[in-house]
């Protein structure tokens, strides 16, 4: 942690919403003014990270921990049991066309790499019952209440699913673009999708989400004119706030330019193939020799992710 | 409302380390989250006003540091702050678009006061 935090939170400010709760959540903005923040970093603030010192008969324990670190754990088994698998979380709002997308993918794939897909959804298992007749085997994660889906979900889900000689397993997280963005479950990728009713401006509106792209899909550009959509200014959103991301423009229901997104698919899989095939079973694989050129994109897809 | 996941997580992290220092009661729960990590600080609060009921932090004070987002520049080999809350990072010096971000996604449980 590079020490920028320079302001502390204030003695226990009284909470500020209603009800006499005990405690206070004291917040500290240094987002707020850009200059504030760089003043205080001109001038080095360095304040203990805990603010206030401790109230008297209270010690301070230093803890230092993600509040992800149990799920980035699990996120680390669940990279470990996909080896040989290439891993897509695709994330979108509700409605960006998730599942019309991975139909089309699935039926485009067949007979070249098998699919598998574990789709997370509030309530109902219609996804999953879409995607099984589209031809891929589907396990549905009924989340209940909660708003994206976690490593141990994943975990849980994939135990119904043959992984062995699985090309392409897609994890089409709950639609929603800001909860997801911070659980990491085990994917090689990371896909946002944004379809054209949704407004030029959606990377800067959820930019985490965005920002970790690998890959950002603009669907439904089959209707693109008749809504008003502006492709420059979304381009330049998504160059904006995802730079080294790869873009595709497609529509899932017409199949226009879902060419490029396949050969995407087939890259990354042949290059993730390489990657796995280079350590343990070089042999379970006919597809890791085919081209060497690939393993320096894995390397950088790896180190991407990290 | 992802925060409640968070704060189910936190509070776990946190009783942990409250026990291992042999602390008989949490009273301040110091969190450090960075400006694009997605976290609404009132529904952080509301959450932990809920989920704190009956553990070891069932009075404590919860306070958060925000860190800004801070992206590194390969062109000019230098970190510079996002100026915005968009996640825009455009080097200042040369107008470079950088995917980098060095600073910015963190959830992270600094410290706890402890007593007992």
């Amino acid at each position: 942690m590079s020490g920028r935090s320079d302001v502390t939170a204030p003695d226990a400010a009284p909470a500020a919403s209603a009800g006499a709760a005990p405690a206070a959540a004291a917040t500290t903005d240094t987002r707020g003014s850009a200059s504030a923040s760089a003043a205080a970093a001109t001038r080095d603030v360095r304040v203990s990270p805990h603010g206030t010192a401790a109230a008297p008969g209270a010690r301070v324990v230093q803890v230092q921990k993600s509040l992800m670190a149990h799920n980035d754990g699990v996120a680390a088994a669940n990279r470990d049991a996909f080896r040989g698998s290439l891993v897509l979380n695709v994330v979108s709002s509700p409605g960006s066309g998730k599942t019309a997308l991975l139909e089309r993918t699935v039926r485009e794939l067949a007979g070249d790499l098998s699919v598998a897909i574990v789709v997370g959804d509030l309530e109902t298992d219609n996804d999953a019952e879409r995607l099984h007749a589209a031809g891929a085997p589907s396990v549905q994660i009924v989340t209940g209440t909660v708003c994206h889906l976690e490593a141990e979900m994943v975990a849980r889900a994939v135990e119904q699913l043959d992984l062995h000689g699985l090309d392409v397993l897609v994890i089409e997280n709950v639609g929603n673009l800001v909860c997801p963005a911070a659980w990491d479950l085990g994917e090689d990728l990371r896909v946002t999708m944004l379809s054209v009713t949704e407004g030029e401006d959606k990377p800067l509106k959820y930019p985490r989400i965005f920002k970790d792209a690998d890959a950002v899909v603009i669907n439904k550009i089959d209707i693109a004119e008749a809504v008003g959509f502006d492709r420059d200014r979304t381009l330049d959103s998504v160059r904006k706030v995802a730079p080294g991301a790869k873009v595709f423009e497609l529509s899932a229901r017409t199949g226009e330019g879902v060419g490029a997104w396949l050969d995407y698919l087939r890259e990354r899989r042949r290059a993730k193939a390489v990657a796995s095939g280079a350590g343990a079973s070089a042999s379970a694989d006919p597809a890791a020799s085919a081209d060497p050129a690939a393993s320096a994109d894995a390397a950088a897809a790896a180190s991407r992710r990290g | 409302m992802h925060e409640f996941s968070l704060v189910m997580s936190m509070l776990d992290l946190a009783e942990k380390a409250a026990r291992a220092d042999g602390a008989r009661r949490i009273s301040a729960i110091h969190l450090e989250i960075g400006a694009l990590a997605g976290v609404v600080p009132e529904a952080l609060a509301f959450a932990f006003d809920g989920a704190r009921v009956g553990t070891m932090a069932a009075d404590a004070r919860l306070e958060v540091t925000y860190l800004p987002a801070i992206a590194y520049c390969a062109t000019c080999q230098s970190e510079f702050e996002l100026d915005n809350r968009f996640g825009i990072a455009v080097c200042p010096s040369c107008d470079t678009p950088s995917a980098d971000l060095r600073q910015g996604r963190e959830l992270q449980l600094a410290s706890l006061e402890v007593e007992g």
